[in-house]
């Protein structure tokens, strides 16, 4: 099973751990992992901001950087959701690409969502003592579907308890650009989800989206907050040793 | 109105700041939240009359001049007239006509965000007509002098005591000065004063929310009561309308209240849902003698077949208003226009133009909420984008935006180059660090950082780490 | 005005890429066809469903054995609301020679602004939301329905249908076109305009009061 790893900018610049960690967890799977070089970002940004050619643009190197592996996965929903979702929509005007970014959609995955469709009963071995909160990114959420596939990955790490935050639907407020065009209503959504966080009392946030991750674990070390917060696939992986998003290198 | 939505960083920012607003904004948010869960988890049918309701409104569209015409045809059957606006100025001068050949002084007014679209207020008080809003929450923002801030609840951004305090100014003029502590006082006060307005009106102006093919009846629904004393006791009912509330049947009507109500407010059906048909009949005791329907198109003809067609689906039962965590940090009045959150986001910039609207389609998380509790599905996020596509296409993005998205691209565009340079700026981020993990402020980065720490990359790319062997 | 009754319909056909037309084959068919929608189920029996939503409203009832008990059933509930003994009757067929106690004042007409309470008869009621369905017409003024704080309804047992779609079927049946007014009342009248706070009788009637008539009419 030879498995595409569509890294995504995010995790590439700020968190490769996270893509580390998803590599580990892939290969115990039995897959061999490759991470294709062509690959930069899906152009969400270009996407979201209206401009679809710069978003068309980015693409089609990425389909077809992607095109000749039997699986594609990606440790974002949001990213992942661009692929899956909005790809075929982006190219609903060239026949030629959209059954090229279907072809590409079907095969591809959201890690978590992979994993538990993959994975089987034994393949996580990984412990942590302590309460766990999830996270859903919108995309994840509502494009994607992926809900209850992190949570049973979640449930069997050793030791680890389950908890859920209250208006979980709620979005963080990180919104790609949203957040630093609209610094202030982020800045309150964030807020209410880093309360909400607080309140659940998990002593770790994870999520399968370091957007939403950057942005709550920026908005709990303002608070003051002990809240560590880390990538889905880095819990998974057993990884909780190395420091959590936006903690000193050294303890 | 005069539109403001240009200003929504500026409104909303202010908005932020207001605490008895934001009071007013937490005590609502939750409630209609909670309420629309209940009502929908009680009813297995749900999804069900969901994907009947869309079907029903896209059938009705597909076929809106046959539909329009069957309605028109059934409304003079029924002794009524229709009345067709293209534009506001065109409504109003409808509603000013018939109002002038009644030799109306009063007009008592029921509800209708297409009033407030066209204005009608304005237009019917320079004309010098006395006008009173009847539903509860609509009298207290005319005597405030404010628009509505929610599609259903208009008044949902104001507390007991600023309604006290607005009744006290007015009504103590007319010698009344009972307390006005609790709700129940409140309410009562509005009731005694609005009972005369409808006593003394000559003519009713309501909203509608359905009109029947059918039968030619326009269909409204109420909690207060307001919108039937303003239909029933004048000597002329005048129902505002946009072109796309048509729908064929009664049968259809009765799938599609099912989901309104449960929408908006968590109820399994309001208080009054009434259906009129034309005006009263020979030996009818009671009803108004005339019966006039003014169908408003205001752009709507030009979004059937576009690119925002399926916003014609719309109900109006502000169940994406009240799930929008932009619209419930700032309310309503910050997106300056009629209409406000995602519903108000994609109409606001096609009626009054993509120059002043243009902020709201972009402050949107594109989170997707909205089109998850929409009853009749409409794909708010995608026509959020599709305006922000334009935007894009007619250069009216901020030049900023269109450069630094321009000058990522072109790194983005080149593998080999966009490797080398953002291991650079990783390198040297995590340099500025300092080892502390993240930044408390950083030169062009304070939009992020005034609410947030900016955690601090790790080190080096993955893509660098992977290159050179690393695995794990 | 009939300008933009061309313009705004030429707009539409020119849309849709047809010819419009009010007798188009397609609606009329669609029409005529008078398709329900998905029907939401129930376990309970009409009259069940119908008091239960009816309380779940804060709509209140009471049992009439027959038409002969109407008088005493009203009379009842004006003692217990300690409400003076006067109201205003609908000109309707039922409440036609009724014998009221001594000193009351029923006079059958439509309500106007002073009227207290009034009494009226459904054409018929809908055990899916615990609604009343009342037709405007001679012997029921609508402003019976609104205008008095405490609104008093006789339904014949026999009425109450399982949905808002068989009272179409029976007012098609019965009258063959829709009155004036069709009111769907549902509770008495109510607003949470202030602070989201539910309060009753915002403009309508504070109170509602069914009058279940045993047997039918």
């Amino acid at each position: 099973m030879r498995v595409a790893l569509f890294v995504t900018c995010l995790v590439d610049l700020f968190r490769p751990s996270a893509g580390f960690a998803a590599v580990k967890l892939l290969e115990r799977l039995g897959a061999e992992v490759l991470v294709p070089p062509a690959q930069t970002c899906c152009g969400q940004p270009a996407y979201n901001s209206g401009d679809f050619n710069t978003a068309r643009e980015l693409a089609r190197p990425l389909i077809d950087a992607l095109a000749f592996y039997d699986h594609v996965v990606v440790p974002s929903g949001s990213c992942a959701g661009m692929l899956i979702t909005h790809y075929p929509e982006l190219f609903k005007a060239e026949p030629l690409w959209q059954a090229k970014a279907e072809t590409l959609a079907a095969r591809t995955r959201e890690l978590s969502a992979f994993l538990a469709e993959h994975g089987g009963d034994d393949f996580i071995d990984a412990s942590f003592a302590g309460k766990v909160a999830m996270h859903d990114a919108c995309s994840a959420r509502r494009e994607l579907g992926v809900l209850a596939q992190p949570r049973a990955l979640l449930d069997k790490v050793s030791g680890l308890e389950r908890v859920e935050l209250k208006d979980a639907e709620a979005c963080c407020g990180f919104g790609g650009t949203f957040c630093v065009k609209y610094p202030d209503i982020s800045g309150r959504m964030v807020s209410d989800k880093a309360e909400a966080v607080a309140a659940s009392g998990a002593d770790l946030l994870v999520s399968g989206d370091i957007g939403c991750l950057m942005n709550i674990a920026g908005r709990l070390k303002r608070m003051g907050s002990p809240v560590r917060v880390y990538h889905l696939a880095e819990v998974l992986a057993g990884m909780t040793e190395a420091p959590a998003i936006g903690e000193p290198d050294k303890p | 109105m005069k539109p403001t939505a240009h200003a929504f960083s500026a409104n909303a920012h202010r908005a932020l700041h207001d605490r008895t607003l934001q009071q007013a904004l937490a005590k609502a948010g939750v409630g209609f939240v909670d309420k629309r869960r209940a009502a929908i988890d009680s009813l297995p049918e749900f999804q069900a009359l969901r994907e009947a309701g869309k079907r029903i409104k896209d059938h009705t569209l597909a076929n809106l001049d046959h539909y329009l015409l069957r309605f028109e045809q059934q409304v003079m059957a029924s002794g009524g007239s229709v009345h067709w606006a293209e534009s506001p100025e065109q409504a109003c001068a409808a509603v000013l006509d018939i109002c002038k050949q009644a030799n109306a002084k009063m007009v008592a007014k029921g509800k209708s965000m297409v009033g407030e679209e066209i204005a009608i207020n304005d237009a019917l008080e320079s004309a010098g007509f006395e006008v009173v809003e009847t539903d509860l929450g609509e009298y207290i923002i005319q005597i405030a002098h404010e628009p509505p801030s929610h599609i259903i609840a208009p008044a949902v951004h104001k507390t007991r005591g600023q309604i006290a305090e607005l009744f006290e100014k007015l009504h103590h003029q007319s010698g009344l000065t009972r307390p006005l502590q609790t709700v129940p006082q409140i309410v009562d006060e509005a009731r005694q004063v609005l009972r005369e307005k409808f006593l003394a009106a000559d003519v009713g102006i309501t909203g509608a929310n359905f009109l029947i093919a059918e039968t030619g009846s326009t269909v409204i629904v109420t909690n207060e009561g307001n919108g039937d004393l303003s239909a029933t006791l004048p000597r002329m009912h005048i129902v505002l309308a946009s072109i796309e509330k048509v729908v064929p049947t009664l049968e259809d009507t009765s799938v599609l209240l099912r989901l309104l109500a449960r929408s908006a407010t968590g109820q399994e059906i309001t208080s009054y849902t009434t259906f009129f048909t034309g005006p009263r009949r020979a030996d009818d005791p009671d009803g108004p003698e005339q019966f006039h329907v003014v169908l408003v198109d205001n752009g709507r003809s030009r979004m059937l077949g576009g690119d925002y067609h399926e916003m014609l689906r719309c109900i109006r039962c502000g169940a994406c208003l009240n799930h929008c965590p932009v619209y419930s940090a700032v309310g309503g009045h910050a997106y300056g226009w009629v209409y406000p959150g995602p519903m108000g986001a994609v109409l606001t910039p096609l009626m009054v133009g993509l120059q002043e609207g243009r902020p709201l389609p972009n402050a949107s998380t594109l989170c997707g909420r909205c089109e998850e509790v929409c009853p009749m599905s409409i794909p708010l996020p995608k026509l959020l984008r599709e305006h922000r596509r334009q935007e894009f296409a007619q250069r009216l993005t901020p030049p900023r935006a269109r450069w630094a998205l321009a000058a990522w691209a072109f790194f983005a565009r080149r593998p080999e180059l966009y490797r080398q340079a953002t291991r650079i700026v990783i390198k040297l981020l995590n340099l500025l660090a300092g080892g502390k993990g993240r930044f408390r402020s950083l030169l062009f980065a304070q939009a992020w950082t005034a609410a947030r720490d900016l955690p601090a990359p790790q080190g080096d790319t993955f893509m660098a780490q992977w290159k050179q062997g690393k695995r794990s | 005005m009939s300008d933009s009754r061309a313009a705004i319909l030429a707009r539409i056909s020119r849309s849709l890429a047809h010819e419009a037309a009010a007798d188009a084959p397609e609606i009329l068919q669609r029409i005529e066809a008078h398709a329900r929608g998905p029907q939401p189920q129930w376990e309970a029996s009409p009259r069940e469903r119908f008091i239960e939503k009816l309380e779940k409203v804060v709509g209140t009832w009471a049992e009439v054995a027959s038409k002969e008990n109407i008088a005493q059933a009203v009379a009842d509930y004006l003692a217990g609301q300690n409400l003076p003994q006067r109201l205003c009757v609908a000109p309707h067929p039922l409440l036609e020679g009724i014998t009221w106690p001594d000193g009351f004042q029923a006079e059958r007409r439509r309500a106007v602004g002073e009227d207290r309470v009034s009494l009226a008869v459904a054409f018929c009621a809908i055990a899916e939301t615990g609604s009343l369905v009342l037709l405007a017409g001679p012997d029921s003024p609508t402003t019976l329905n609104f205008l008095p704080d405490d609104f008093l309804c006789v339904l014949p047992e026999n009425r109450i249908l399982p949905r808002m779609e068989d009272a179409w079927a029976l007012l098609r049946e019965e009258r063959g076109a829709m009155p004036r007014a069709t009111n769907i009342v549902t509770g008495p009248s109510r607003t949470a305009d202030v602070e989201q706070t539910i309060q009753l009788g915002a403009h309508g009637p504070r109170r509602l009061h069914v009058l279940l008539l045993q047997g039918g009419a």
